[in-house]
Protein backbone atom coordinates (compact mmCIF):
# COMPACT_ATOMS: atom_id res chain seq x y z
CA UNK A 1 0.00 0.00 0.00
CA UNK A 2 2.95 2.21 0.91
CA UNK A 3 4.18 1.62 -2.65
CA UNK A 4 0.33 3.14 -4.47
CA UNK A 5 0.66 5.99 -1.98
CA UNK A 6 4.45 6.68 -3.11
CA UNK A 7 3.45 6.15 -6.65
CA UNK A 8 0.38 8.88 -6.50
CA UNK A 9 2.75 10.93 -4.87
CA UNK A 10 5.33 10.57 -7.24
CA UNK A 11 3.62 9.68 -10.79
CA UNK A 12 3.38 13.47 -11.81
CA UNK A 13 7.01 13.44 -12.27
CA UNK A 14 7.48 9.95 -14.06
CA UNK A 15 4.80 11.24 -16.80
CA UNK A 16 7.26 14.46 -16.96
CA UNK A 17 9.69 11.91 -17.58
CA UNK A 18 8.19 10.12 -20.20
CA UNK A 19 7.66 13.35 -22.33
CA UNK A 20 11.54 14.19 -22.13
CA UNK A 21 11.89 10.62 -23.51
CA UNK A 22 9.86 10.87 -26.12
CA UNK A 23 11.19 14.18 -27.08
CA UNK A 24 15.08 13.28 -26.82
CA UNK A 25 13.67 9.56 -28.47
CA UNK A 26 12.13 11.49 -31.65
CA UNK A 27 14.73 13.70 -31.86
CA UNK A 28 17.74 11.37 -31.90
CA UNK A 29 15.71 9.03 -34.23
CA UNK A 30 15.20 12.28 -36.48
CA UNK A 31 19.32 12.80 -36.33
CA UNK A 32 19.42 9.07 -36.90
CA UNK A 33 17.43 9.12 -40.19
CA UNK A 34 19.73 12.23 -41.13
CA UNK A 35 23.13 10.17 -40.25
CA UNK A 36 21.05 7.49 -42.15
CA UNK A 37 20.57 8.74 -45.39
CA UNK A 38 23.95 11.00 -45.20
CA UNK A 39 25.60 7.26 -44.78
CA UNK A 40 23.38 5.37 -47.48
CA UNK A 41 24.81 7.89 -50.16
CA UNK A 42 28.44 7.66 -49.17
CA UNK A 43 27.93 3.97 -48.80
CA UNK A 44 26.33 4.03 -52.55
CA UNK A 45 28.19 6.95 -53.95
CA UNK A 46 31.05 6.23 -56.72
CA UNK A 47 34.13 7.63 -54.56
CA UNK A 48 35.99 5.27 -52.88
CA UNK A 49 36.67 7.47 -50.44
CA UNK A 50 33.40 7.92 -49.36
CA UNK A 51 32.31 4.44 -49.32
CA UNK A 52 34.98 3.62 -46.92
CA UNK A 53 34.44 6.14 -44.57
CA UNK A 54 30.45 5.00 -44.32
CA UNK A 55 32.01 1.63 -43.77
CA UNK A 56 34.08 2.49 -41.10
CA UNK A 57 31.14 4.35 -39.72
CA UNK A 58 29.23 1.93 -39.67
CA UNK A 59 31.80 -1.11 -38.84
CA UNK A 60 33.13 0.96 -35.46
CA UNK A 61 29.41 2.13 -34.18
CA UNK A 62 28.12 -1.50 -34.19
CA UNK A 63 31.26 -2.70 -32.77
CA UNK A 64 31.36 -0.89 -29.31
CA UNK A 65 28.29 -0.59 -26.51
CA UNK A 66 26.42 2.30 -26.72
CA UNK A 67 27.10 3.08 -23.05
CA UNK A 68 31.12 3.38 -23.58
CA UNK A 69 30.47 5.75 -26.78
CA UNK A 70 27.82 7.66 -25.08
CA UNK A 71 31.05 8.34 -21.92
CA UNK A 72 33.53 8.54 -24.41
CA UNK A 73 31.71 11.72 -26.42
CA UNK A 74 30.28 13.64 -23.22
CA UNK A 75 33.49 13.18 -20.92
CA UNK A 76 35.97 12.60 -23.65
CA UNK A 77 35.28 15.46 -26.00
CA UNK A 78 35.91 18.39 -23.24
CA UNK A 79 39.09 16.31 -21.97
CA UNK A 80 39.57 15.89 -25.93
CA UNK A 81 39.05 19.60 -27.20
CA UNK A 82 39.43 22.09 -23.76
CA UNK A 83 44.08 21.28 -23.86
CA UNK A 84 44.39 21.92 -27.50
CA UNK A 85 41.95 25.14 -27.56
CA UNK A 86 44.14 26.37 -24.07
CA UNK A 87 47.26 26.11 -25.85
CA UNK A 88 46.12 28.09 -29.16
CA UNK A 89 45.81 30.91 -26.24
CA UNK A 90 42.51 31.01 -24.96
CA UNK A 91 43.45 30.33 -21.47
CA UNK A 92 40.50 30.16 -19.43
CA UNK A 93 38.42 28.02 -22.38
CA UNK A 94 36.08 25.65 -20.92
CA UNK A 95 33.79 23.25 -23.17
CA UNK A 96 30.85 22.06 -21.35
CA UNK A 97 28.26 19.58 -23.17
CA UNK A 98 24.73 19.74 -21.82
CA UNK A 99 23.26 16.28 -21.03
CA UNK A 100 20.53 16.87 -23.33
CA UNK A 101 22.59 17.78 -26.34
CA UNK A 102 25.69 15.16 -26.22
CA UNK A 103 22.89 12.66 -25.13
CA UNK A 104 20.31 13.36 -28.37
CA UNK A 105 23.52 13.86 -30.75
CA UNK A 106 25.24 10.28 -29.39
CA UNK A 107 22.28 8.18 -29.85
CA UNK A 108 21.44 9.83 -33.02
CA UNK A 109 24.72 8.76 -34.25
CA UNK A 110 24.77 5.50 -33.41
CA UNK A 111 21.07 4.58 -34.60
CA UNK A 112 22.37 6.54 -37.54
CA UNK A 113 24.62 3.63 -38.36
CA UNK A 114 22.24 1.17 -38.24
CA UNK A 115 19.68 3.24 -40.48
CA UNK A 116 22.47 3.79 -43.01
CA UNK A 117 22.06 -0.18 -43.98
CA UNK A 118 18.20 0.09 -43.49
CA UNK A 119 18.21 3.08 -46.15
CA UNK A 120 21.01 1.64 -48.41
CA UNK A 121 18.33 -1.25 -48.95
CA UNK A 122 15.88 0.90 -49.38
CA UNK A 123 17.44 2.41 -52.29
CA UNK A 124 18.35 -0.54 -53.71
CA UNK A 125 15.09 -1.86 -53.60
CA UNK A 126 13.36 0.51 -55.79
CA UNK A 127 13.20 -0.49 -59.08
CA UNK A 128 16.04 0.88 -61.59
CA UNK A 129 13.12 1.15 -64.20
CA UNK A 130 11.30 3.96 -62.67
CA UNK A 131 14.18 6.24 -62.03
CA UNK A 132 15.11 5.77 -65.30
CA UNK A 133 11.67 6.76 -66.50
CA UNK A 134 11.77 9.76 -64.60
CA UNK A 135 15.38 10.82 -66.25
CA UNK A 136 13.52 10.40 -69.30
CA UNK A 137 10.55 12.61 -68.05
CA UNK A 138 12.83 15.38 -67.63
CA UNK A 139 13.10 15.12 -64.17
CA UNK A 140 16.00 16.63 -61.90
CA UNK A 141 17.78 15.02 -59.38
CA UNK A 142 16.11 16.92 -56.47
CA UNK A 143 12.84 16.35 -58.32
CA UNK A 144 13.56 12.40 -58.17
CA UNK A 145 14.21 12.54 -54.82
CA UNK A 146 11.15 14.10 -54.22
CA UNK A 147 8.92 12.20 -55.98
CA UNK A 148 9.91 9.05 -56.98
CA UNK A 149 12.99 7.66 -54.72
CA UNK A 150 12.14 8.70 -51.32
CA UNK A 151 8.56 8.31 -50.99
CA UNK A 152 9.47 4.20 -52.03
CA UNK A 153 11.89 4.29 -50.08
CA UNK A 154 10.11 5.25 -47.32
CA UNK A 155 7.75 2.17 -47.86
CA UNK A 156 10.59 -0.47 -47.77
CA UNK A 157 12.18 1.30 -44.96
CA UNK A 158 9.48 1.39 -42.94
CA UNK A 159 9.76 -1.73 -40.73
CA UNK A 160 13.17 -1.57 -40.83
CA UNK A 161 13.17 2.31 -39.32
CA UNK A 162 10.05 0.98 -36.91
CA UNK A 163 12.66 -1.37 -35.50
CA UNK A 164 15.50 0.97 -34.83
CA UNK A 165 12.65 2.94 -33.01
CA UNK A 166 12.15 0.26 -30.89
CA UNK A 167 15.68 0.32 -29.96
CA UNK A 168 16.49 3.43 -30.21
CA UNK A 169 13.76 4.61 -27.47
CA UNK A 170 15.27 1.98 -25.12
CA UNK A 171 18.73 2.71 -25.16
CA UNK A 172 17.75 6.54 -23.90
CA UNK A 173 17.40 5.23 -20.97
CA UNK A 174 21.54 4.93 -20.69
CA UNK A 175 21.18 9.08 -20.87
CA UNK A 176 20.28 9.11 -17.29
CA UNK A 177 23.58 7.84 -16.55
CA UNK A 178 24.98 11.23 -17.89
CA UNK A 179 22.32 12.97 -16.08
CA UNK A 180 19.14 13.77 -18.39
CA UNK A 181 16.28 13.88 -16.28
CA UNK A 182 14.12 11.42 -18.61
CA UNK A 183 12.52 8.51 -17.67
CA UNK A 184 14.97 6.03 -16.40
CA UNK A 185 16.56 9.05 -13.88
CA UNK A 186 13.34 10.19 -12.64
CA UNK A 187 12.54 6.96 -11.56
CA UNK A 188 15.63 6.41 -9.88
CA UNK A 189 15.56 9.90 -8.18
CA UNK A 190 11.86 8.91 -6.68
CA UNK A 191 13.30 5.77 -6.10
CA UNK A 192 16.30 7.08 -4.01
CA UNK A 193 13.91 10.29 -2.06
CA UNK A 194 10.84 7.18 -1.38
CA UNK A 195 13.52 3.95 -1.25
CA UNK A 196 10.80 2.29 -3.00
CA UNK A 197 13.56 0.99 -5.40
CA UNK A 198 11.72 -1.83 -6.94
CA UNK A 199 8.17 0.07 -6.99
CA UNK A 200 9.78 2.88 -8.83
CA UNK A 201 11.30 0.85 -11.35
CA UNK A 202 8.79 -1.16 -11.84
CA UNK A 203 6.84 1.75 -12.85
CA UNK A 204 9.47 2.82 -15.25
CA UNK A 205 9.44 -0.58 -17.16
CA UNK A 206 5.35 -0.41 -17.45
CA UNK A 207 5.56 3.06 -19.01
CA UNK A 208 8.24 1.74 -21.46
CA UNK A 209 6.31 -1.56 -22.02
CA UNK A 210 3.58 1.29 -23.00
CA UNK A 211 5.63 3.10 -25.24
CA UNK A 212 6.59 0.10 -26.90
CA UNK A 213 3.04 -1.02 -27.27
CA UNK A 214 2.10 2.13 -28.75
CA UNK A 215 4.83 2.26 -31.20
CA UNK A 216 3.94 -1.21 -32.85
CA UNK A 217 0.07 -0.03 -33.24
CA UNK A 218 1.44 3.13 -34.73
CA UNK A 219 4.15 1.25 -36.95
CA UNK A 220 1.43 -0.94 -38.37
CA UNK A 221 -0.33 2.18 -39.22
CA UNK A 222 2.30 4.27 -40.97
CA UNK A 223 3.39 0.86 -42.69
CA UNK A 224 -0.21 0.36 -44.21
CA UNK A 225 -0.28 4.57 -44.83
CA UNK A 226 3.04 3.76 -46.55
CA UNK A 227 1.97 1.24 -48.53
CA UNK A 228 -1.22 2.89 -49.71
CA UNK A 229 -0.19 2.92 -53.75
CA UNK A 230 0.44 -1.20 -53.39
CA UNK A 231 -2.09 -3.68 -55.11
CA UNK A 232 -2.53 -6.22 -52.22
CA UNK A 233 -2.98 -9.83 -53.74
CA UNK B 1 47.08 12.35 -25.23
CA UNK B 2 48.06 10.98 -21.68
CA UNK B 3 49.27 7.24 -23.11
CA UNK B 4 51.22 6.49 -20.06
CA UNK B 5 47.99 5.90 -18.13
CA UNK B 6 46.91 3.64 -20.58
CA UNK B 7 49.65 1.41 -20.44
CA UNK B 8 49.61 1.74 -17.08
CA UNK B 9 45.96 0.64 -16.94
CA UNK B 10 46.23 -2.56 -19.68
CA UNK B 11 46.33 -5.09 -16.83
CA UNK B 12 43.19 -3.73 -15.43
CA UNK B 13 41.63 -3.56 -18.78
CA UNK B 14 42.59 -7.32 -19.09
CA UNK B 15 41.02 -8.22 -16.01
CA UNK B 16 38.19 -6.34 -17.35
CA UNK B 17 37.92 -7.87 -20.13
CA UNK B 18 38.29 -11.43 -18.72
CA UNK B 19 35.09 -10.57 -16.43
CA UNK B 20 33.22 -9.22 -19.39
CA UNK B 21 33.98 -12.77 -20.91
CA UNK B 22 33.39 -14.47 -18.16
CA UNK B 23 29.50 -12.92 -17.56
CA UNK B 24 28.72 -13.16 -21.35
CA UNK B 25 29.62 -16.60 -21.07
CA UNK B 26 27.45 -17.33 -17.80
CA UNK B 27 24.75 -15.44 -19.11
CA UNK B 28 24.51 -17.01 -22.43
CA UNK B 29 25.21 -20.17 -21.59
CA UNK B 30 22.56 -20.09 -18.83
CA UNK B 31 20.20 -18.16 -21.51
CA UNK B 32 20.11 -20.54 -24.20
CA UNK B 33 19.55 -23.90 -21.57
CA UNK B 34 16.64 -21.64 -20.53
CA UNK B 35 15.33 -20.51 -24.45
CA UNK B 36 15.13 -23.89 -25.42
CA UNK B 37 12.22 -25.27 -23.54
CA UNK B 38 10.34 -21.72 -23.60
CA UNK B 39 10.45 -21.60 -27.56
CA UNK B 40 9.03 -24.80 -27.73
CA UNK B 41 6.62 -23.48 -24.94
CA UNK B 42 6.23 -20.48 -27.11
CA UNK B 43 4.75 -22.23 -30.16
CA UNK B 44 2.92 -24.42 -28.72
CA UNK B 45 -0.99 -24.06 -29.94
CA UNK B 46 -2.77 -24.19 -26.80
CA UNK B 47 -2.44 -20.43 -25.44
CA UNK B 48 -2.27 -20.99 -22.20
CA UNK B 49 1.00 -22.31 -22.52
CA UNK B 50 1.74 -19.70 -25.40
CA UNK B 51 0.97 -16.88 -23.76
CA UNK B 52 2.71 -16.49 -20.58
CA UNK B 53 6.06 -17.10 -22.14
CA UNK B 54 5.04 -14.46 -24.98
CA UNK B 55 4.48 -12.02 -22.00
CA UNK B 56 8.02 -12.84 -20.55
CA UNK B 57 9.61 -12.47 -23.87
CA UNK B 58 7.80 -9.11 -24.34
CA UNK B 59 8.43 -7.50 -21.07
CA UNK B 60 12.51 -8.23 -21.47
CA UNK B 61 12.30 -7.61 -25.02
CA UNK B 62 9.97 -3.99 -24.57
CA UNK B 63 12.00 -2.29 -21.33
CA UNK B 64 15.23 -1.07 -21.52
CA UNK B 65 18.10 -3.65 -19.89
CA UNK B 66 18.79 -0.27 -17.79
CA UNK B 67 15.59 -0.83 -16.20
CA UNK B 68 15.57 -4.36 -15.62
CA UNK B 69 19.31 -4.34 -14.20
CA UNK B 70 18.45 -1.88 -11.79
CA UNK B 71 15.42 -3.48 -11.07
CA UNK B 72 16.83 -6.73 -9.80
CA UNK B 73 19.47 -5.00 -8.00
CA UNK B 74 18.22 -1.96 -6.42
CA UNK B 75 14.75 -3.11 -6.67
CA UNK B 76 15.69 -6.48 -4.87
CA UNK B 77 16.57 -4.11 -1.82
CA UNK B 78 13.34 -3.62 -1.14
CA UNK B 79 12.47 -6.62 0.19
CA UNK B 80 16.03 -7.05 1.77
CA UNK B 81 14.26 -8.54 4.78
CA UNK B 82 11.65 -11.48 3.10
CA UNK B 83 14.55 -12.30 0.74
CA UNK B 84 17.17 -12.85 4.12
CA UNK B 85 14.04 -14.96 5.45
CA UNK B 86 14.25 -17.23 2.49
CA UNK B 87 17.96 -17.51 2.00
CA UNK B 88 18.46 -15.40 -1.30
CA UNK B 89 19.65 -12.20 0.33
CA UNK B 90 23.18 -13.18 -0.09
CA UNK B 91 22.61 -13.87 -4.23
CA UNK B 92 20.89 -10.23 -4.30
CA UNK B 93 23.31 -7.78 -3.00
CA UNK B 94 26.21 -9.03 -4.91
CA UNK B 95 26.24 -6.91 -7.73
CA UNK B 96 27.64 -9.94 -10.16
CA UNK B 97 24.51 -12.54 -9.78
CA UNK B 98 22.27 -9.28 -10.17
CA UNK B 99 24.24 -8.70 -13.35
CA UNK B 100 24.34 -12.08 -14.82
CA UNK B 101 20.85 -12.80 -13.27
CA UNK B 102 19.26 -9.91 -15.94
CA UNK B 103 21.45 -10.59 -18.61
CA UNK B 104 20.70 -14.30 -18.33
CA UNK B 105 16.81 -13.43 -18.55
CA UNK B 106 17.50 -10.68 -20.89
CA UNK B 107 19.15 -12.75 -23.19
CA UNK B 108 16.79 -15.75 -22.77
CA UNK B 109 13.86 -13.63 -24.06
CA UNK B 110 15.64 -12.66 -27.43
CA UNK B 111 16.55 -15.81 -27.44
CA UNK B 112 13.18 -17.67 -27.57
CA UNK B 113 12.02 -15.10 -30.08
CA UNK B 114 14.90 -16.25 -32.37
CA UNK B 115 14.39 -20.23 -31.73
CA UNK B 116 10.62 -18.97 -32.45
CA UNK B 117 11.24 -18.04 -35.67
CA UNK B 118 13.48 -20.90 -36.58
CA UNK B 119 11.50 -23.65 -35.28
CA UNK B 120 8.02 -21.91 -37.47
CA UNK B 121 11.06 -21.99 -40.42
CA UNK B 122 11.19 -25.36 -40.55
CA UNK B 123 9.62 -26.68 -44.02
CA UNK B 124 6.57 -28.79 -43.15
CA UNK B 125 7.22 -31.60 -45.14
CA UNK B 126 10.33 -32.54 -43.18
CA UNK B 127 8.13 -32.66 -39.82
CA UNK B 128 5.09 -34.53 -41.73
CA UNK B 129 8.04 -37.42 -43.15
CA UNK B 130 9.05 -37.70 -39.60
CA UNK B 131 5.69 -38.02 -38.45
CA UNK B 132 5.31 -40.40 -41.32
CA UNK B 133 8.18 -42.65 -39.56
CA UNK B 134 6.50 -42.74 -36.71
CA UNK B 135 8.41 -39.91 -34.91
CA UNK B 136 6.77 -37.78 -32.58
CA UNK B 137 7.04 -35.53 -29.27
CA UNK B 138 10.69 -35.62 -27.79
CA UNK B 139 12.35 -37.50 -31.01
CA UNK B 140 10.24 -35.49 -33.60
CA UNK B 141 11.78 -32.43 -32.19
CA UNK B 142 15.77 -33.86 -30.96
CA UNK B 143 16.50 -35.26 -33.94
CA UNK B 144 14.55 -33.42 -37.01
CA UNK B 145 13.06 -29.69 -35.87
CA UNK B 146 15.77 -28.65 -33.01
CA UNK B 147 18.91 -29.02 -35.35
CA UNK B 148 17.22 -27.58 -38.32
CA UNK B 149 15.41 -24.75 -36.25
CA UNK B 150 19.25 -24.40 -34.53
CA UNK B 151 20.86 -23.59 -38.08
CA UNK B 152 18.18 -21.65 -39.21
CA UNK B 153 18.39 -19.63 -36.63
CA UNK B 154 22.59 -19.46 -35.97
CA UNK B 155 22.90 -16.20 -37.92
CA UNK B 156 20.52 -14.39 -35.97
CA UNK B 157 21.68 -15.81 -32.56
CA UNK B 158 25.46 -14.35 -33.21
CA UNK B 159 23.93 -11.14 -33.73
CA UNK B 160 22.25 -12.21 -30.03
CA UNK B 161 25.02 -13.11 -28.31
CA UNK B 162 27.64 -9.83 -29.84
CA UNK B 163 24.78 -7.78 -28.85
CA UNK B 164 24.57 -9.12 -24.88
CA UNK B 165 28.59 -9.01 -25.15
CA UNK B 166 28.21 -5.22 -25.66
CA UNK B 167 25.11 -5.09 -23.28
CA UNK B 168 27.32 -6.33 -20.33
CA UNK B 169 28.89 -2.75 -20.22
CA UNK B 170 25.68 -1.77 -18.11
CA UNK B 171 27.37 -3.86 -15.17
CA UNK B 172 29.98 -1.32 -15.15
CA UNK B 173 26.87 1.27 -13.47
CA UNK B 174 26.37 -1.40 -10.50
CA UNK B 175 29.77 -1.71 -9.51
CA UNK B 176 31.34 -4.26 -11.29
CA UNK B 177 34.92 -4.03 -12.92
CA UNK B 178 34.63 -4.82 -16.68
CA UNK B 179 36.01 -3.23 -19.29
CA UNK B 180 33.73 -0.11 -19.16
CA UNK B 181 34.18 -0.14 -14.96
CA UNK B 182 37.78 -0.03 -15.04
CA UNK B 183 37.60 2.78 -17.98
CA UNK B 184 35.34 5.06 -15.95
CA UNK B 185 37.39 3.99 -12.71
CA UNK B 186 40.49 5.40 -13.71
CA UNK B 187 39.17 7.84 -15.85
CA UNK B 188 37.57 9.27 -12.70
CA UNK B 189 40.99 9.68 -10.81
CA UNK B 190 43.51 11.15 -13.82
CA UNK B 191 40.52 12.89 -16.07
CA UNK B 192 42.07 10.97 -18.88
CA UNK B 193 38.43 10.04 -20.09
CA UNK B 194 38.77 9.86 -24.00
CA UNK B 195 42.03 8.01 -23.79
CA UNK B 196 40.64 5.29 -21.60
CA UNK B 197 36.73 5.34 -23.11
CA UNK B 198 39.04 5.07 -26.11
CA UNK B 199 40.76 2.65 -25.18
CA UNK B 200 37.86 0.80 -23.81
CA UNK B 201 36.38 0.75 -27.19
CA UNK B 202 39.02 -0.71 -29.10
CA UNK B 203 38.44 -3.65 -26.28
CA UNK B 204 35.03 -4.30 -27.59
CA UNK B 205 35.62 -3.98 -31.02
CA UNK B 206 38.29 -6.48 -31.38
CA UNK B 207 36.20 -9.01 -29.06
CA UNK B 208 33.27 -8.36 -31.28
CA UNK B 209 35.01 -9.18 -34.69
CA UNK B 210 36.90 -12.18 -33.11
CA UNK B 211 33.46 -13.90 -31.80
CA UNK B 212 32.14 -13.09 -34.59
CA UNK B 213 34.68 -15.01 -36.23
CA UNK B 214 34.45 -17.85 -34.27
CA UNK B 215 30.51 -17.71 -35.10
CA UNK B 216 31.43 -17.32 -39.05
CA UNK B 217 33.55 -20.80 -38.64
CA UNK B 218 30.77 -22.22 -36.76
CA UNK B 219 28.09 -21.65 -39.21
CA UNK B 220 30.91 -22.67 -41.70
CA UNK B 221 31.11 -25.77 -40.29
CA UNK B 222 27.08 -26.52 -39.69
CA UNK B 223 26.40 -26.12 -43.25
CA UNK B 224 28.69 -28.08 -44.69
CA UNK B 225 26.16 -30.47 -46.50
CA UNK B 226 24.84 -27.62 -48.15
CA UNK B 227 28.11 -27.05 -49.95
CA UNK B 228 28.97 -28.10 -52.95
CA UNK B 229 31.80 -30.72 -52.89
CA UNK B 230 35.48 -29.47 -53.46
CA UNK B 231 35.88 -31.78 -55.98
CA UNK B 232 32.97 -31.82 -57.54
CA UNK B 233 32.85 -28.25 -58.28
CA UNK B 234 36.63 -27.34 -58.76
CA UNK B 235 37.19 -24.64 -56.02
CA UNK B 236 34.93 -24.14 -52.83
CA UNK B 237 32.64 -21.15 -52.97
CA UNK B 238 34.95 -17.74 -51.68
CA UNK B 239 33.96 -17.11 -48.11
CA UNK B 240 31.48 -14.69 -47.35
CA UNK B 241 32.25 -10.92 -46.66
CA UNK B 242 32.61 -10.93 -42.87
CA UNK B 243 29.37 -8.18 -41.57
CA UNK B 244 29.20 -6.40 -38.70
CA UNK B 245 26.13 -7.21 -36.70
CA UNK B 246 22.68 -5.86 -37.25
CA UNK B 247 20.42 -4.43 -34.70
CA UNK B 248 18.69 -6.50 -32.03
CA UNK B 249 15.14 -6.80 -33.35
Amino acid sequence: MDSLLALEARGLTLVDGVKVTLLVGLASMALAILFGLVGAWAKLSASRALRVAADTYTTVIRGVPELVLLLLIYYGTPTLVQPIVRSWGFEGFRLDLDPFTSGILTIGFIYGAFATEVLRGAYLAVPRGQLEAAVACGMGRALIFRRILFPQMMRYALPGLGNVWMVLIKATALMSVIGTEELMRKAEIAAGATRMPFTFFVAAAAMFLVITIVSLAVQTRLERWAARGVRQA
Amino acid sequence: MNLQIVLDTLPAFLEGALLTLQITFVSVAIGLVCAVPLAILRVSRNPLIAWPVYGFTFFFRGTPLLVQLFLVYYGAGQFSDSLDAVGLWTFFRDPWFCGVFTLTLNTAAYTVEILRGGIQAVPHGEVEAARAFGMSGTKLYTRIVLPKAGRIALPAYTNEVIFLLQATSLVSLITLMDITGVASRVAARSFAYYELYLTAAVFYLVIVYALQGVFRRLEHRLSGHLRARPDSEGAAAPAAEPAPPTLRG
